[in-house]
């Protein structure tokens, strides 16, 4: 079976608006999570989260591509382009008429939607923006990306809420296996931070108003962030033949439904997509020492979390290290797997694992080396990054070092 | 006043609940009921609507949010509290 590896990584999320900050961040268990400053904050009962802040647009796009691109497009472009830098690829001829994108996302171009609602709504408007659709669709950015990379083969999206970035690497991955593409760039992007995308969470009633402490005893709920992570995916052999520096190997793929509820996770869809991935990899559970955890803080992904983990590695769960980076970076929802790999790629890497942020105390119901505020040095050769979405749509990546 | 909020929480509760609002007692608790935590969250939403107030509540720390769910009675009783504090 063709192999498939990891030769280029791109990002823009709260930690940084590079890879190597973000890394930076990661290590010294810095969280972005801070005052949300938003049109309308004030209305907000949830007035958190970790954003991109500083983001001018016109550093990175003229006038015109601006007009054609949400801010997630603009997250989705600007780690694809650090991604195709750093693998040292050109797209052209074979290469680019076979090699495609595959993105994630959830809302799409929801803060478009949002300030072309709020024109005809609340200004009572009769006109919106001409090109509010081609910037709205959930599809934009994997469009923007192939256009601005000449990349002509399969490329889509893919929409799974808080498992979009792993369903889409997946996709990527599988491409790559059985041929059909040498080379994919994937990944996810989001930008659900305005005030209509706030407002519907916070209806919920599972987010924090003071911070996210996944695994802690004293965890309040979720913190939305925002961003992107773009990665290009390379037959083994195909990058090999031209040099390129290896980042990881994404030796297992795996997804699994739940078929169970809209909202509250199910412990056995869990274990099933983390044994499936350990066996696409051809992994054992002695082989990892890292898991990437879903781990939302809310109250009852982490216990469920924690106990598919238990049963899964069973033993080897002492000495198995779990982070949740979602304290730093806050819930990323459908770019949230792709800027998570980085701290997979990070323990592969550089043998350091990045901690859980904000950690308290430790629940009895999630009785897990959680890494709590400190990063830690350790040999990784293999790692999990775990998806598990709302509707139970669950995704998991297996990587392993090189 | 009292009896009114009392009446207007069980329907809520009731509707919820899929039962008639003769139904519901005072000493169930929404497990009882067969309300579950999202069923709770829009039931608070219908209080929220119907009484034009703002219900704290968090769905990872019922127990914590300051609005005590743990029976009918009680719901009755803290929603009657914040209907004074904020339309008082």
């Amino acid at each position: 079976m063709r192999r498939v590896v990891i030769t280029g990584a791109g990002t823009v999320n709260a930690l940084g608006t590079d890879v190597a900050a973000t890394m930076e961040a990661m290590r010294e268990g810095r969280s972005g999570i801070g005052p949300l400053d938003l049109p309308d904050a004030d209305r907000l009962t949830i007035r958190i989260g970790a954003q991109v802040r500083g983001h001018d647009p016109a550093a990175h796009f003229d006038r015109q591509r601006i007009a054609m691109l949400d801010r997630y497009a603009q997250f989705a472009l600007m780690a694809a382009g650090q991604a195709v830098a750093q693998a040292g690829l050109t797209f052209d001829g074979a290469l680019a008429d076979r090699s495609g994108v595959i993105l994630g996302t959830s809302g799409g171009g929801l803060i478009t939607q949002d300030d072309s609602y709020r024109e005809v709504y609340a200004h009572g408007k009769n006109r919106v923006h001409p090109f509010v659709v081609p910037r709205l669709m959930n599809s934009a950015a994997a469009a923007q990306i192939a256009m601005a990379h000449n990349l002509m083969g399969p490329s889509f999206t893919v929409s799974s809420a808080c498992a979009s970035s792993n369903h889409a690497i997946a996709q990527a991955v599988q491409m790559i296996r059985t041929g059909m593409a040498p080379v994919m760039l994937t990944g996810g992007a989001e930008a659900m931070l305005c005030f209509g995308g706030v407002k519907a969470w916070e209806g919920l009633r599972v987010m924090s108003n003071d911070t996210c402490r996944p695994f802690c005893a004293t965890r309040s709920g979720m913190v939305q962030g925002e961003g992107a992570g773009v990665f290009v995916l390379e037959e083994r052999d195909h990058a090999r033949a031209r040099g390129a520096e290896i980042l990881a190997e994404i030796a297992g793929v795996a997804m699994t439904s739940d078929a169970f509820d809209i909202v509250m996770p199910s412990q056995r869809g869990a274990e099933r997509a983390m044994a499936r991935a350990l066996a696409d990899a051809g992994l054992d559970a002695g082989d990892v020492a890292y898991v990437n955890a879903h781990g939302t803080a809310t109250a009852a992904n982490d216990r469920i979390e924690s106990a598919a983990i238990g049963r899964v590695f069973g033993a080897r769960t002492d000495g198995l290290m779990v982070s949740s980076t979602k304290s730093m970076h806050g819930h990323c929802i459908g770019a949230t797997g792709a800027i998570e790999l980085l701290a997979c790629i990070m323990a592969l890497r550089d043998g350091v694992v990045a901690p859980t942020a904000n950690f308290v105390a430790p629940d009895p119901e999630c009785p897990l080396d959680v890494v709590p505020n400190k990063a830690r040095q350790a040999r990784v050769t293999a790692c999990l990054s775990n998806a598990f979405a709302f509707g139970g749509m669950n995704a998991v990546l297996a990587l392993r070092a090189v | 006043m009292t009896t009114d909020i009392r009446a207007r929480v069980r329907a809520i509760v009731a509707e919820q609940a899929m039962v008639d609002p003769s139904d519901v007692t005072e000493d169930q608790t929404p497990a009882d009921l067969g309300v579950d935590s999202m069923g709770l969250v829009e039931a608070i939403f219908a209080i929220e609507e119907e009484f034009d107030i703002r219900v704290p509540f968090n769905a990872n720390e019922p127990t914590k949010s300051g609005f005590d769910i743990s029976s009918v009675g009680a719901i009755v009783a803290a929603v009657e509290r914040l209907v004074a504090e904020q339309k008082g």
